[in-house]
């Protein structure tokens, strides 16, 4: 009756017996594969081989990268079907996320590029 | 049907029965008897450890929220300098190297922990939750000490609207770790006194994901607030 | 400093008006508290309600405390008004600036955060698991800490009348306003530690909730099953839980900004106090919804209920709901179109706030068509989701007119606006809850609420608001901006007189319900409801006894079919005889626990020691919170087992009752 590693269906959920995402494997494959992203990020940050403008965008997406891993090998946040109701509620968060970051973004942009104040103009502005 | 703590042997799968494709929920065979009322027909509530989960789940994901906020705030006042230091200036990215590694093994830590706890070997448990304490603890005692370092050389957070945004933000994230660290405490206490009971397994899977998810924000922090800071 | 900056000078001996208030109420709760201690009532208070983690009696509570403070906004909103129309010319009416700033900066946080949204969440908190079939929600004890947290902050707001002072803000403190330049008092200390801790109660609240309708449903109750409420329901909790994180973060750097020095929001240094209003408004228009959505809850359950059919576009509402969670995220610039951000976003976000406004307009026509065709009947609940919806299309309307961002331009800050928001507010979350009070007090209490004194409280009340709202948004396309003390223009004076005189009005519905409380507890006799179904429901909270045992249902509901209890009812009358008596089983419930009101205790004691820089006393409210926490976490026993002998007796009591119900619709026609 040892079978309650089958159906699990919440996020971190542990099972000691499968391989793959979860598991001790599952830990160290997703170590490696954090540790790989996060050396690459700090890489690129401190190199001058990449072109200057391409290296916000390559931390970006490693960083993205690397929240996937941590979802899928430390979370266990696996998209398999039992794990729909955790992935609906994850991409509401995230989209609320997206939403408050990019939108406050882009209002403040446009507002401070509107009102004449940009952050330098500001600063001496204020001074 | 008692509520008592379940022998290991009769551990049942928590079935859940109204995961999404999963079927039809609601009329399966209803696998998770333990700690839940009896006298339900088959399917009903999802079993404990489910609900447990899952509501850890959707707090975090508001915790998330929180900290998008304040990420939003840092986005927006990052240029703000009013004539102090710039990120640039005061990053120090070996300090920030050995933070992201203290922090990426413990959550592998905090993991091993807790696939010792579900074989149930506590003493094992014990030791790789204390080593993701440890970590914790070092993680945290850099960060005072490069808060305490930054407020010496006059870039403290009410030097300028950019490092109030930086101090709270990654300031709030060293608040979820040391509070994570009394949890943590508190639990590795639990375990010693009370063994494996299913609340004590529940909340050992909740501190799970708190802990994997504070190490998901950090990679947010580190990658926006100091790598992209340090380009200058 | 042992009291931080707490002395006597925080006692405002030198105004009169709240001092004596406070004085009255002061002397009305110990009057109470010595009724209950004479009456020794205070066993049955801790044991059954302060300690209850049932979420019906949680439910309950919610509620005596959002009709509390809902009287006590009343009084600040009945203050404004004699104030406007009294002050104009040369008088000065009776209430100085700082007064009055505080009084309509207390009026709309207490009516948001402490009227309406305890309102919504215990109706929500008493319905849901009845609903769905269930027996409490996912997590009973966070219940009760949700409670108490709230009822802490409102505790704070209330003390801040007597000690110290509240804040001149406004309902928001917008900064700079909220700084410590300009605001160096407590007030709006007192404002941010208050919301801080009930917004935790309610984020709390908004997780359980999402939790109990994914997670918990009786067996076969699918998602296209649920009730429409426990659909609004669920968008409205998923909306806290993403929307009220963004307050607590905005409130958190505000604090920073007054407590230590930081530069979020300042005129200095690099701050932009426009952030404060982009962050406060992505909280502030998804919380609209959050009022709004379980009213709609609220009203589909009714219109359904009384025009004796099934809810007309079931599948569409469902789809509007969840339509209006995700735009709602997307409309929240609409606040401050006049910032300045530019015609682009300004284009954006009015597009965005006129798209929201289908959705809603989907559920209008769904309820209209739900009633077309029906048996419909006009009991209380009723008439009050009939004047939501003549008088919500007219808010909805100059909602629309509000979001094209030139006329935007001419009417901000008016009271047009004023007269907006409360036509929506008022007319949507309110008339809502008075129908969701209405319509499920028999299921809570076991009687119904007096009829008559229900429909004299609801016409005064519906008149006085036309009137009153009626005339303010006349004076506000005069050209009357919002939160004057004093006016000098002759026009708006007679119009302020009719919005007094609409107060009046309201005055009366506010005394008329009150009798009608009054009048049904005394006749309660009377208006027993003894079937438990007394309006010919058609959802599972009807299958039970009214009111439910303590553990709602003997045995959980098997679901087939939309419309469950309808189905067996009908089934029932048909068949002319109850189903099978089921075997009944020994029921495992959550033990009562004093964590919430503790938590609470100290909540407060931490509150009210950072408000007034006493840092010792919160570090020791601190150390209490994490012993509480401690305890919680080593307790033995968290459930309790009922034997099944209980649970067959109170069944066997409700199945009699039913069967006593059924001889009587022997000669009932049976709808095809």
């Amino acid at each position: 009756m040892n079978d309650h590693d089958h159906g699990d269906t919440i996020p971190g959920g542990e099972s000691p017996d499968t391989e793959g995402p979860q598991g001790a494997t599952g830990y160290t494959v997703g170590l490696f594969l954090a540790v790989l992203l996060t050396a690459m990020s700090f890489w690129i940050a401190s190199t001058d081989v990449i072109w200057d403008p391409a290296v916000p965008v390559a931390i970006v997406v490693l960083a993205v990268a690397q929240m996937g891993v941590h979802l899928v090998f430390f979370l266990h946040v696996t998209s398999g079907p039992d794990n729909a109701n955790n992935i609906i509620a994850l991409a509401f968060g995230v989209l609320i996320v997206l939403l408050v970051v990019a939108g406050s973004v882009w209002v403040m942009t446009h507002l401070n590029h509107n009102m004449h104040m940009a952050p330098a103009d500001m600063a001496q502005h204020m001074r | 049907m008692s509520t008592a703590a379940p022998h290991p042997a009769s551990f049942r799968a928590p079935h859940d029965p109204y995961a999404l494709g999963g079927g039809r929920g609601g009329h399966g065979n209803d696998g998770g008897h333990h700690g839940e009322a009896t006298g339900h027909g088959a399917g009903g509530p999802a079993s404990k450890r489910i609900v447990v989960g899952y509501g850890f789940w959707i707090y975090l994901l508001s915790d998330i929220v929180l900290f998008s906020a304040f990420f939003a705030a840092y986005a927006v006042l990052a240029g703000e300098t009013a004539g102090g230091p710039s990120g640039a200036e005061i990053f120090d990215r070996g300090r920030l190297a050995i933070e992201t590694g203290c922090l990426l093994l413990s959550s592998y830590t905090c993991g091993l922990g807790s696939i010792a706890a579900a074989r149930r070997h506590g003493r094992s448990t014990q030791l790789w939750l204390a080593a993701t304490g440890v970590l914790g603890l070092v993680f945290l005692g850099i960060e005072v000490q490069e808060f305490a370092a930054l407020a010496a050389e006059g870039a403290g957070p009410q030097r300028s609207a950019f490092l109030s945004a930086f101090f709270a933000l990654v300031g709030l994230h060293g608040l979820h770790v040391g509070i994570g660290l009394l949890w943590l405490a508190t639990m590795m206490a639990q375990i010693a006194t009370r063994g494996f009971r299913p609340e004590v397994e529940r909340r050992l899977l909740c501190f799970n994901l708190f802990w994997h998810a504070l190490d998901i924000v950090w990679v947010g922090v580190f990658s926006i607030v100091y790598l992209l800071g340090n380009l200058g | 400093m042992m009291l931080g900056k707490l002395d006597w000078s925080a006692i405002p001996f030198d105004q009169p008006i709240p001092l004596v208030a406070a004085g009255a109420i002061g002397v009305g709760m110990l009057g109470v508290l010595a009724w209950i201690t004479r009456a020794g009532h205070w066993p049955y208070l801790w044991r059954e309600w302060i300690t209850s983690v049932d979420h019906k009696r949680i439910g309950i509570m919610y509620t005596m405390l959002a009709l509390l403070m809902l009287i006590r906004g009343f009084v600040d909103a009945i203050m404004m008004r004699t104030q406007q129309s009294m002050a104009t010319g040369g008088a000065q009416g009776y209430l100085p600036p700082e007064h009055y700033d505080q009084i309509f900066s207390a009026h709309g946080t207490i009516m948001i955060f402490f009227g309406a949204m305890p309102f919504v969440i215990g109706l929500m908190n008493f319905v849901i698991p009845l609903q769905l079939g269930v027996r409490d929600v996912a997590f009973p004890t966070l219940n009760s800490v949700s409670f108490w947290l709230t009822a802490a902050g409102a505790l704070l707001v209330n003390v801040s009348l007597v000690v110290g002072e509240f804040a001149r803000t406004g309902w928001l403190p917008y900064a700079p306003l909220s700084e410590t330049t300009y605001s160096p008092g407590v007030g709006v200390d007192y404002y941010l530690w208050a919301i801080q801790i009930s917004g935790v109660g309610t984020l709390m609240s908004g997780v359980n909730l999402v939790t109990t309708i994914l997670k918990m449903r009786a067996p076969g109750m699918s998602y296209l099953r649920m009730p429409m409420f426990c659909w609004t329901s669920l968008g409205s909790n998923m909306l806290i839980v993403a929307a009220f994180p963004i307050l607590t973060a905005t409130l958190a750097m505000l604090t920073l900004d007054r407590y230590m020095g930081f530069h979020f929001f300042t005129n200095d240094a690099g701050g932009n106090m426009m952030m404060f209003v982009n962050l406060i408004w992505a909280w502030g228009h998804p919380e609209v919804y959050i009022l709004i959505l379980p009213a709609f809850g609220i009203f589909s359950e009714v219109f359904s209920t009384f025009s004796g059919k099934p809810l007309f576009g079931y599948r569409s509402m469902v789809a509007a709901t969840l339509f209006i969670v995700v735009v709602s995220f997307l409309v929240w610039l609409h606040h401050f179109f006049t910032m300045g951000a530019g015609a682009d976003v300004n284009a954006a976000f009015g597009i965005a706030t006129s798209v929201i406004a289908v959705g809603t307009g989907v559920k209008i026509y769904n309820w209209l068509f739900t009633m077309y065709g029906g048996r419909v009947r006009f009991p209380t609940p009723m008439l009050w989701s009939l004047a939501f919806m003549v008088t919500f299309v007219i808010g909805g309307m100059t909602g629309v007119l509000l979001a094209v961002p030139p006329a935007d331009f001419m009417l901000h800050n008016s009271m047009f606006l004023v007269a907006h928001f409360h036509n929506v507010i008022v007319g949507g979350v309110v008339f809502g809850a008075f129908a969701g009070y209405t319509y499920w007090f028999p299921k809570a209490f076991g009687f119904q609420l007096d009829e008559t004194w229900g429909r004299i409280a609801f016409w005064p009340s519906v008149i006085g608001f036309v009137l009153t709202f009626g005339a303010l948004y006349v004076v506000g396309l005069d050209g009357m901006t919002r939160r004057l003390q004093h006016t000098e223009v002759d026009e708006w004076v007679p119009w302020l007189h009719v919005a007094l005189g609409g107060v009046g009005f309201m005055m009366l519905g506010v005394a008329a319900q009150v009798v009608q409380l009054v009048v049904s507890i005394r006749h309660r006799d009377r208006l027993r409801d003894a079937t438990g179904d007394p309006w010919d429901g058609r959802s599972l909270e009807w299958s039970t006894a009214s009111p439910p045992p303590f553990f709602n249902f003997a045995v959980l509901p098997d679901v087939h079919g939309e419309e469950v209890y309808w189905g067996i009812k009908q089934k029932a009358i048909e068949a002319q005889r109850l189903g099978p008596e089921p075997r009944y089983e020994p029921i495992h419930m959550p033990r009562n626990s004093a964590t919430g009101f503790v938590t609470a205790f100290f909540a407060t004691l931490i509150g009210f020691a950072l408000i007034w820089h006493i840092w010792w006393l919160a570090a020791l409210g601190f150390v209490g919170a994490y012993a509480t926490f401690a305890v919680f976490a080593w307790r033995k026993e968290e459930e309790y087992e009922v034997p099944a002998s209980v649970v067959a007796e109170a069944d066997r009591a409700r199945r009699a009752a039913r069967h006593a119900w059924l001889e009587t619709q022997r000669d009932r026609e049976v709808p095809a």
